[in-house]
């Protein structure tokens, strides 16, 4: 379900430099108990944000209070492993506005897109440049405006141009929906079925 | 044109292409389980639409399911309110439900297969990652998210951009003591676990096609840990014979007509795939994973690789899972042994765990947890006489479900101990928190599971 348009940002930015995040770390199997969307930022990243006595774990980067911002910097091929939708609720839920990475997993990407939560993918070097500057000044601020497709890096003059499927872009920026597209292919998708019988 | 078999399915069911934009896909069979359900349920609720085609949906409860005393009311408040839930939307839209009792429950995966409801040249889609599995009976299956569960609940359709292809075949014979499992293990071992990302797989070679339709399944089901899409094999005679007869395959001459079409379900000789790996089935050992993703993985006989100064993620898996670079596999001592899951919980699995240990006891030190996939495949155990062979060697032998893979229940692996599992994920935590999982096949497991440690089932077979 679209979460109405996606708008651009200028924001700080959370790191996590660790590759193949699967989205059981995202969210651990045992939150996925509830029955509405809402609620999983809680639980978002909860094994490496929380001791098992729910006491936070000092180091990770959700509990460093010098770290900010709506959008989540991560490590290559992000959101691997179980299909859940919770995750990018989660993310989503927790405010992030984007995950950037170098690469994604498919499924999530798909579930990030339908759920308003921009994948922006850059080079390994962009990202490794992007890590570093954050690792400089935790309060460096970058820019994404997704009718350009670019992603600002701050104070030194570089933009970096990102990829996205054109029809995508388009659902973000406007918020549609892509079960209401389907609905109104109902009939269309009724004479399909007619002509495979 | 030449086409692959994932072309020659795909096309037959784009319904509409978007322009710039991803196809319009029909689906044939949609698996709904209560875990990611129920939001896409109150979506058409919102919306005051009804489920567009209910007879193609079918749905159980698995993933969050009890054990232990299925037939008493589930204990955990969460667990029960989510199964009651997905009771309450099958009976309200109209879909078929095996839920707990029903002599069809069952892990998502393998009953879908066991009825017959998986056939080949379908679009099977699921809201679970390890739908690829049905791709080994020649079918275009894959996991989707709950908003796409709904678009399909809502139209019977989605939207998908078509992924790119590629093929992997792995030539030879497979030697003793290595089954399908390894083989997946290998395969991943090789490509890595994000080396599939944006593609759907196709199997072949001597070494696949020579698997059983289970050990056909147990490779595509893996699919996904590189990241693919799917993965999927060319349906045979191996694949007619094991649909022959199941409840909705189509019978008698219908069935006949069936296999007809269905022998045109191959790849052209000429067809062009993005990605090909060539492997050779004799480079192939009994494999187990020492790290946090399945990608992780080395033959039984290796050590746990050294990691590169900047390697931080392989660092922070090592120092999880407690194990030193360089260190051996073989001797380690193990706490669990896990046999079941929607790769390796199928009777095939169960008989192969059970000529194992038939007349020996597990070590004291394990604690063995079996759990069949379905409550089909747990009948066939007790009619073999499997189940007795399990029990008196010390195995405890649960209810259908997803159980100890996912640890979404009270099957969870405690904190530190080491689990050599024939489910399909070591990432942390996966088996409950802090647990240690190390993947491997049904043959290995039992082994692990007489010696208490790590053992080359080559060894003792
Ligand atoms: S057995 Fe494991 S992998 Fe298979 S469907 Fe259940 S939770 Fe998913």
């Amino acid at each position: 379900m679209a979460r109405g348009k996606f708008k651009n940002l200028v924001s700080t930015a959370i790191p996590l430099p660790m590759e193949n995040v699967d989205t059981d770390q995202i969210i651990p199997a045992r939150f996925l108990k509830a029955t509405s969307r809402e609620g999983f930022g809680e639980n978002l990243f909860r094994d490496w944000r929380y001791e098992a006595n729910g006491q936070p774990v000092n180091d990770f980067v959700l509990n460093d209070p010098s770290f900010s911002g709506e959008i989540l910097v991560a490590g290559k091929n992000f959101g691997s492993g179980s299909s859940r939708e919770h995750a990018a609720w989660a993310i989503y839920d927790y405010g992030f506005k984007v995950v950037i990475s170098s690469f994604f997993a498919d499924i999530f990407k798909n579930n990030s897109l339908n759920n308003g939560l921009l994948p922006l993918q850059v080079s390994d070097e962009d990202l490794v440049e992007i890590f570093a500057l954050i690792d400089t000044d935790h309060q460096v601020e970058f820019e994404v405006t997704l009718a350009s497709q670019s992603l600002i890096l701050p104070g030194m003059g570089k933009t970096i141009s990102f990829d996205i499927n054109p029809y995508k872009k388009e659902c973000l920026l406007n918020g549609y929906d892509e079960i209401d597209y389907l609905l109104n292919l109902k009939s269309e998708i009724a004479a399909f079925e007619q002509s495979r019988v | 044109m030449t086409k692959t078999l994932f072309d020659k399915i795909w096309d037959d069911h784009v319904v509409k292409q978007i322009e710039n934009g991803p196809s319009v896909v029909y689906i044939d069979r949609h698996l709904i389980h209560e875990v990611t359900s129920p939001q896409a349920f109150a979506g058409l609720e919102k919306r005051g639409i009804p489920v567009f085609r209910p007879e193609n949906t079918i749905a159980t409860a698995d993933h969050n399911v009890p054990t232990i005393d299925q037939h008493l009311p589930i204990k955990d408040k969460l667990s029960k309110f989510q199964v009651d839930k997905l009771t309450e939307n099958c009976e309200k839209f109209g879909v078929t439900l095996y839920g707990l009792n029903h002599p069809y429950q069952g892990i998502v995966h393998v009953i879908g297969p066991q009825l017959g409801i998986t056939q080949p040249g379908m679009t099977i889609v699921c809201g679970d990652s390890h739908t690829s599995t049905h791709g080994a009976f020649g079918a275009i299956a894959f996991g989707i998210g709950t908003s796409e569960v709904e678009m399909v609940l809502a139209t019977q359709c989605i939207m998908q951009s078509k992924p790119k292809k590629m093929k992997i075949t792995v030539g030879g014979k497979l030697g003793k003591g290595v089954t399908a499992k390894d083989v997946v293990l290998y395969i991943i071992s090789q490509v890595s676990t994000s080396g599939g990302t944006g593609y759907f797989i196709e199997y072949a070679g001597k070494a696949i096609t020579g698997l059983t339709m289970e050990g056909r399944m147990t490779v595509c089901n893996m699919s996904i840990e590189m990241g693919a899409r799917g993965g999927l094999i060319a349906p045979d005679q191996t694949t007619f014979d094991y649909l022959k007869g199941r409840e909705f395959t189509p019978q008698g001459a219908s069935f006949d007509k069936a296999v007809e079409n269905w022998s045109n379900l191959y790849s052209d000789s000429e067809a062009v795939f993005e990605k090909e790996f060539h492997f050779d089935a004799t480079d192939i050992e009994p494999m187990i994973t020492y790290g946090t993703n399945p990608g992780m993985g080395t033959k039984i006989t290796g050590k746990v690789p050294s990691y590169g100064e900047m390697n931080k993620s392989v660092e922070k898996s090592l120092k999880y899972m407690g194990l030193e670079p360089g260190e051996d596999l073989i001797g380690k001592e193990i706490d669990y042994v896990f046999v079941g899951s929607c790769t390796n919980g199928r009777i095939e699995d169960l008989r192969e765990v059970a000529k194992f240990v038939e007349g020996k006891q597990k070590a004291e030190n394990i604690t063995a947890w079996i759990v069949p996939g379905s409550k089909q495949v747990e009948k066939q155990a007790q009619e073999e006489g499997i189940s007795k062979i399990l029990e008196k060697a010390g195995f405890q032998l649960r209810q259908p479900g997803c159980s100890a893979c996912l640890a979404m229940n009270d099957d969870k692996i405690p904190q530190g101990k080491y689990a050599v599992s024939t489910s399909n994920r070591n990432f942390e935590g996966r088996q409950g928190p802090g647990a240690r999982t190390m993947l491997a096949s049904p043959l290995t497991a039992a082994a692990v599971a007489i010696a208490g440690k790590i053992v080359d089932p080559r060894e003792v077979i």
